[in-house]
């Protein structure tokens, strides 16, 4: 009998080529997905070199960062985001790449392009030139994000120059609690394990709740795993995984799905896999979680309250003093009850299907408080269009909420979207850092979509379950 | 291709004191709305270096006395957020050669890798004193050495530590693995055969 071996390992040695001089593995990639920000530059390094692209069939484009979430008239205002978009058609015109451009209906951040196209699927390899491509590690794939040197390196030869990555398993056990997301498990677990302790490791998310969870919740927990450091996380490929991705164009039919389906399942770590870590947590631990500073392993309960320099480790007091002063909360106050400006549902980690239908079921009713700029931006055209077909997006707007086109938006704002002067945002996205939300004195703090929700309509930091009767109701 | 064999690099420091400073930080996303990395230095660090008019801040890289340096230094996680390869584009258009810091982001450290740019880490205990040899005589060179793994400093001497397959492609030439992934086409070809869901080469 083999030894048994995790996803990860399976993954790495079925695509690794061979070795490289340095001792690094040339490993290949199976899906490459490209967008207009860290791809012009690859293209042209390509034609420096007069290569061609080497499987166009296996890289597939999309347009996210750049685009404007209000209108969508051509030529953008922002002139150099439309050289962006210009350039991208033309690479991928000029290459046989298939782009899902504005007028596909399909466009949408790349990280969830994917996963609706049937693209991203279990087993596989997939790298895209952005930190957050550790989403698609929600299907069991090996999912990394690359810089674009290595763009270029997947676009001439679908392969990169890697080190293999030592393997964390971190369990979560029993139930979570009324109120409590997937991103609040995320949040949990990067406060837990800091901003850096998963460097050199993948991330293995297993357990009951992990178990439980739809794919877009593993979705969001494996998108934030780059901010614990680890440049992948994933879920191992079930039932819940073969069942979202039957009947989606890139993912084959009939025989060849059971096929398929068969090859994914057996994909998963074996019984009795060994780890170079392990991590347990009790589910019962996590309540709904918010960034308090700079980074998003800067977070507490929503009825904590903010750290003091004082009460600080040595180690942290230098950092804790230098969020503090930049997020100007007042150390040892609770958080719950800080005046907001904005309020942002959106972004590749909570910008899916479920995550506006669960802020529209509690906000039905409710005002965006007086004052507050709320904006809904949907991670894609096919999420938009189905929140649309449900009515969510009415419950929105009648709420007072923005409700835009697919795109990154002011999870990082490079396009129109963006924080002015020391407005505080609060935020369903990814990154608290400073000046990410295209204001060098702006504000985040990050929460689940229903937390945003109750930030909206309370004008303050909110627990959802107090505001919207979560405990109860569930109870 | 034929790249430069890089053993060490000489030169002047900045200290840059904190942890997990980020790619947001090193280079705001407004910079990035570019489709060459061309002039990418002058964007270095720009919103914690300038106010909202233009005006200088109080920040290491506007002091005139560290105004050459070639050597970065800073704390923990350097790098750390997004995959943009604008940040070491940006650091090595500015005239950096190689930071130093007591722990690396992954994907900045393979960026820079790829770009020339070592990144070495020194103990976190060595950390202060470094600094404090910057602070002191900021005109003095620095010298990194990756075939003994030190940094000498005004003086001093730092363990150096560094991924042995980066300073392996550094000291070889090797620092760029375009040329030798391309190499691997036939076994590229194999892999891609025997997992079925590639094209067929």
């Amino acid at each position: 009998m083999s030894t048994p071996q995790n996803l990860f390992e399976k993954v790495w040695d079925a695509h690794a080529v061979r070795e490289l001089a340095n001792g690094q593995t040339q490993l290949l990639i199976g899906t490459h997905l490209i967008h207009e920000v860290t791809s012009p530059q690859a293209f042209g390094m390509l034609r420096d070199a007069g290569l061609p692209v080497a499987m166009p069939e296996r890289t597939f484009a999309t347009v996210d960062h750049i685009v404007p979430t209000d209108s969508r008239t051509e030529p953008f205002a922002d002139k150099l985001a439309d050289t962006m978009i210009q350039e991208l058609r033309k690479n991928c015109k000029a290459s046989g790449i298939t782009m899902f451009d504005l007028s596909s209906g399909r466009q949408g951040i790349v990280h969830m392009v994917g996963p609706e196209q049937g693209i991203t699927q279990p087993g596989t390899t997939l790298a895209c030139g952005d930190s957050h491509t550790s989403t698609h590690g929600a299907f069991g794939a090996v999912a990394i994000g690359i810089g674009t040197s290595q763009v270029r390196d997947v676009l001439a030869t679908q392969t990169l120059a890697m080190s293999r990555l030592k393997v964390r398993r971190i369990e979560v056990t029993g139930r979570l609690r009324p109120g409590v997301y997937a991103k609040d498990v995320i949040l949990h677990i990067i406060r837990l394990l800091g901003v850096n302790g998963g460097i050199g490791f993948a991330y293995e998310y297993g357990g009951e709740v992990f178990d439980r969870m739809t794919m877009e919740e593993r979705m969001t927990v494996c998108n934030m795993s780059i901010e614990g450091g680890a440049r992948c996380g994933y879920v191992n490929p079930d039932e819940t995984t073969v069942a979202y991705l039957e009947g989606r164009p890139y993912v084959p039919h009939g025989e060849a799905f059971e096929e398929a389906s068969r090859r994914w399942l057996a994909g998963a770590s074996d019984h009795g896999c060994s780890y170079d870590d392990v991590v347990a947590i009790d589910a019962e631990d996590i309540a709904p979680t918010v960034t308090w500073g700079i980074n998003p392993g800067q977070a507490i309960f929503i009825d904590e309250t903010v750290p003091t320099v004082e009460t600080s480790d040595d180690a942290d007091k230098a950092s804790v003093a230098e969020a503090l002063e930049h997020m100007k909360l007042t150390p040892g106050a609770p958080i719950e009850g800080t005046p907001i400006d904005v309020a942002f549902l959106g972004s590749c980690t909570n910008a899916r299907l479920s995550d506006f239908a669960e802020a529209a079921k509690y906000l039905a009713g409710h005002r965006v408080a007086p004052g507050i700029t709320a904006i809904a931006v949907p991670g894609s055209q096919l999420v938009k269009a189905a929140c649309e077909e449900q009515g969510i997006d009415r419950v929105f707007r009648a709420a007072g909420f923005e409700w835009r086109e697919a795109g990154c938006s002011m999870c990082l704002a490079m396009n129109p979207d963006k924080l002015v002067g020391d407005q505080l945002c609060a935020s369903s996205s990814n990154r608290n850092f400073v000046g990410r939300q295209g204001s060098p004195t702006g504000r985040t703090v990050l929460m689940s979509p229903i937390m945003v929700a109750a930030a909206a309509v309370t004008g303050s930091i909110a627990d959802a379950r107090k505001v919207f009767g979560v405990g109860e109701a569930a109870a | 291709m034929a790249l430069q064999r890089i053993g060490e690099v000489r030169g002047r420091a900045v200290y840059l004191p904190g942890d997990d400073i980020d790619t947001d930080r090193i280079i705001p996303a407004r910079y990035l709305k570019v489709v060459t990395f061309e002039g990418l230095g002058e964007a270095l660090f720009h919103d914690v270096r300038f106010d909202e008019t233009g005006g200088a801040k109080d920040h290491p890289l506007n002091d005139p006395r560290f105004e050459g340096a070639s050597i970065l230094i800073s704390g923990s996680n350097f790098g750390c957020g997004s995959s943009r390869e604008h940040a070491p584009q940006a650091i090595y258009r500015a005239g950096f050669q190689a930071v130093v810091a007591t722990s690396f982001a992954e994907i900045f450290f393979g960026n820079s890798t790829t770009l020339g740019i070592p990144c070495v880490t020194v103990q976190d205990d060595d950390l202060a004193p470094l600094a404090a040899s910057v602070e002191t005589d900021p005109g003095a060179e620095l010298r990194i050495d990756l075939e003994a793994m030190e940094l000498h400093a005004g003086g001093h001497r730092f363990a150096l530590d560094m991924p042995a397959t980066a300073r392996d492609g550094l000291l070889q030439g090797r620092w760029d693995p375009l040329s030798e992934l391309l190499e691997g086409s036939t076994a590229v070809a194999t892999t891609a055969t025997r997992l079925g869901y590639l094209p067929q080469v």
